[in-house]
């Protein structure tokens, strides 16, 4: 996606440390902060941007959930799965979120192989991640069937609150689109890697600007992005 | 000469990026329709937002036939008025402002004032603008389906947004909400280009602190608009899934035509904060780059230096800061707990700290300035008096205690009108004066501008004073006709006819603005490169219009602030951004 000079580490100048440094970067010419690329900062940026969207979704989740006047279900016996004869309390969810983080791992890993031009390590890597984020969207699909056959609707469910199928469908899908595409983004990095087009720094198909290992960091930053707001979601959808 | 290597190599850091390789378009169409650069997205977004704002504009004379002369017209029912109010709001608010300040100004001078080649993501730029256009044919859409556009306030306040007594409930409010949400996926790709240019794409010499403030004015306003659409985007998703999948989000338990309806529990006030907590940045996203673009023009036509350029840079910050605190006072009346007047009345009244400084620092620029009356200038005084204006009876809104009896009526009108429609229109204005000789390489018909100018300016004052008055009287906003409620008295009705021909006046002058946009593109006259003899780095340009990369084979360097005019000892009256200091004699 990015052409040589964009992800140019390029020269900083040297500067004091610390808060004075912080300082003479933003007042400095060129560029406010040094050593990141175009890219990298915009990606760091549409995060933000994107942090508020969920931000306002699971608010929006908590203000439904103390404004309607119905009790809401218990999360702990709707999320709970039947093995063995026992009934296991969001065992489901501690496994996704056990794969979506450890997701996070092969990413960084992938991300380290990428920089030292690795290509089949950083591309393998990077289908495992994709393997694992595909694994957590299966799963979650699986959850969607189950609670849509015990009678679970957007509009209604069997237990109490409407707004929890509301809220349940909106923010796990909302973020399970977002892993959806990252999985997609994946496929086609690793595909890049592994075919050596950042080594050749081919051109993008669109943009027509040169490649370079940065993208794969980049993807990684979303990725991490993606697993840290599924914390969120656990902790305030699922344990509350 | 040998300074100026002196200079360039010395003070001025070297390049830390080497320079960008370009997309070169290969076609017709990827030169002018699908193209990358962002002079030619700038006048697609500015040509797409006129031509949707022109549609506003009807129907704000429909709005006013019939307020006027109320149940005279067949063809305008009570549900089409509700229609034309909510499309008129929508549309101007949306699609038009913010569409041409960040999408139309903000492409075509973020580069150049920065000394850029192009934005960082020229593809990027691209699609933004292509959802945009998709967003203004899915609203446009919604006047061709069955039931017509929704007509249900431009805050689409549920629950009445999605109920049956709304009009486009069929259709109407879907497209609307689809509408919104592409548009803001568009204008986060364009707004992260934006932001990302400004930040790490500046030419060698062009500190933060060396911005012209149009570009502060904008990258502010973009900020907001990054982090404020997220709410509006997830109020819209939530609304839509009311509407469609019959959840309750918003939907309390309701009655309606005698019928309990399946919806129940949900928050009415939630979609209030969500709206307004992007509702209100929405003023300033609008408000901070026209600050930005007057300041310049002030400057450059006074033949003065900016008086406190510092704090002017401080003071956008503290606004866009600030805006984010305010947003439950648009909801005094809502029935949110009574006791968030206070804090919400404190911070909006903190915000005319700063807007007071920008407003002295305007003022004292054009202390004994060179003031030339040219339109660009006319347009930007005629800015300052008319945001002073909306801004004081701001002042009278952001009080609870005096809110509360003048909700609702047209006197919140005639302010918002004033404050965020006159003003920052006016400054649109200017600046497509002052900037069309650089887009185009022609001036304007100077003797056109002024009748638009006189025209619009008296005219917005016949338009919106009487309306304050309307408002203190009590009467109601949004409301299809009076008929005979005891306290409104036969003298409104006057002033409801003399202001429709104000309204009536003014919008023909629009059209004489539009003639000469386009006569002017023929037949004006040759501007050369930089007419307004102006310091900023879009006026020093090779090429007038700027080429493909904006600079030739090499970026311009930057020595100076963007306001260095009427420097003692200098030979002209202007020094530009990249003439390098003069060589001390020694």
């Amino acid at each position: 996606m990015a052409d040589a000079a964009l992800v140019d580490p390029g020269i900083a100048p040297a500067r004091p440390p610390g808060w004075r440094g912080i300082v003479t970067d933003w007042s400095s010419d060129q560029r406010a902060f040094k050593n990141v690329s175009w890219g990298k900062a915009m990606m760091w940026i549409f995060l933000l941007s994107d942090t508020f969207i969920f931000s306002c979704f699971l608010l929006s989740y908590m203000t439904v959930r103390m404004s309607t006047t119905v009790p809401w279900p218990n999360p702990s016996k709707v999320f709970a799965l039947h093995i063995g004869g026992v009934e296991i309390p969001l065992i489901l969810i501690a496994i996704m979120t056990f794969i979506l983080i450890s997701s996070s791992g092969t990413m960084a890993m992938a991300v380290n192989y990428g920089y030292r031009h690795d290509r089949v390590k950083s591309a393998v890597l990077m289908l495992v991640t994709a393997a694992f984020g595909a694994t957590f969207v299966g799963m979650q699909g699986f959850e969607w069937t189950k609670l849509i056959m015990e009678g679970v609707r957007p509009w209604g469910n069997p237990w109490g609150a409407d707004q929890f199928g509301s809220s349940f469908f909106m923010i796990t899908g909302f973020h399970g689109t977002h892993v959806t595409i990252g999985v997609i983004f994946l496929i086609i990095i690793s595909r890049k890697v592994l075919r050596g087009d950042f080594d050749r720094e081919a051109r993008g198909f669109f943009t027509s600007r040169k490649g370079h290992y940065e993208i794969v960091e980049i993807m990684g930053l979303y990725w991490h992005f993606v697993d840290l707001v599924w914390v969120f979601i656990f902790a305030l959808f699922y344990l509350w | 000469m040998v300074d100026t290597t002196i200079g360039a190599a010395g003070v001025i850091q070297p390049a830390e990026v080497k320079d960008v390789e370009l997309y070169h378009p290969k076609s017709w169409v990827t030169k002018y329709v699908f193209c990358q650069d962002a002079k030619v997205i700038a006048i697609q977004y500015a040509i797409t937002a006129l031509g949707i704002g022109l549609v506003a504009l009807v129907l704000s004379w429909l709005i006013r036939l019939q307020l006027a002369f109320p149940s005279s017209f067949s063809a305008i029912g009570p549900t089409d008025y509700l229609q034309f109010i909510t499309m008129h709001g929508m549309i101007m608010v949306i699609y038009l402002l913010t569409a041409l300040f960040l999408g139309g100004f903000g492409n075509y001078l973020i580069p150049l004032m920065v000394g850029a080649r192009d934005m960082v993501f020229p593809y990027v730029n691209m699609l933004s603008y292509w959802v945009y256009l998709l967003a203004v044919l899915v609203l446009v859409a919604s006047f061709f389906m069955p039931g017509g556009p929704t007509g249900a306030g431009w805050t689409l306040y549920p629950p009445q947004a999605i109920l049956s007594g709304t009009p486009g409930q069929d259709w109407g409010i879907i497209l609307m909400l689809a509408s919104l949400i592409l548009f803001i996926i568009g204008f986060t790709m364009g707004g992260l280009n934006y932001v990302v240019t400004v930040l790490q794409a500046r030419t060698r010499g062009m500190t933060m602190m060396r911005l012209p403030l149009t570009v502060w004015g904008i990258f502010m306003a973009t900020v907001l608009a990054l982090l404020a659409f997220p709410a509006l985007f997830v109020g819209c998703v939530m609304m839509l899934f009311d509407r469609i999948l019959g959840t309750s989000f918003f939907m309390p338990a309701i009655v309606e035509m005698g019928q309990h309806l399946k919806y129940g529990g949900g928050s009415p006030l939630l979609f209030q904060h969500l709206f307004w907590f992007f509702g209100h940045p929405e003023v300033y996203i609008v408000a901070l780059p026209a600050f930005g673009i007057v300041s310049d023009l002030i400057s450059t036509h006074a033949r003065k230096n900016i008086f406190g350029y510092r704090m002017m840079v401080w003071a956008i910050i503290v606004i866009g800061a600030l805006s984010f605190l305010v947003w439950a006072h648009h909801m005094y009346v809502s029935g949110m707990n009574p006791y968030f007047g206070f804090y919400f009345a404190t911070t909006t009244l903190v915000i005319a700290i700063p807007t007071a400084i920008k407003v002295y620092n305007w003022v004292l620029t054009l202390w004994r300035g060179d003031i030339h009356l040219t339109v660009p200038m006319l347009f930007a005084l005629s800015f300052i008096v008319t945001f002073v204006n909306g801004g004081l009876t701001g002042l009278f809104l952001g009080n609870p205690v005096v809110d509360v009896p003048l909700s609702d009526t047209m006197f919140v009108v005639a302010h918002f009108h004033m404050v965020m429609g006159m003003a920052p229109i006016f400054v649109i204005f200017g600046a497509i004066y002052h900037w069309y000789p650089k887009v185009t390489g022609r001036m304007m018909n100077e003797a056109l501008g002024q009748f638009h100018f006189w025209v619009s300016f008296l005219g917005a004052y016949a338009i919106y004073f009487p309306m304050h008055y309307l408002g203190l009287l009590g009467v109601p906003r949004r409301y299809f006709e009076m008929g005979d409620m005891a306290f409104i008295p036969q003298s409104a009705t006057t002033l409801n006819i003399f202001i429709t021909m104000a309204a009536l006046t003014v919008g023909f002058a629009q059209m004489v603005f539009l003639f000469n946009l386009i006569w002017s593109l023929f037949w004006g006259k040759p501007a050369g490169s930089n007419p307004w003899r102006a310091t900023t780095l879009e006026w020093q340009t090779p090429e007038t219009p700027p080429g493909h990369g904006n600079w030739g084979k090499e970026l311009p360097v930057v020595y100076r602030w963007a306001y260095d005019y009427s420097v003692p000892g200098a030979k002209e009256d202007f020094v530009p951004q990249n003439q390098p200091p003069t060589p001390r004699a020694a």
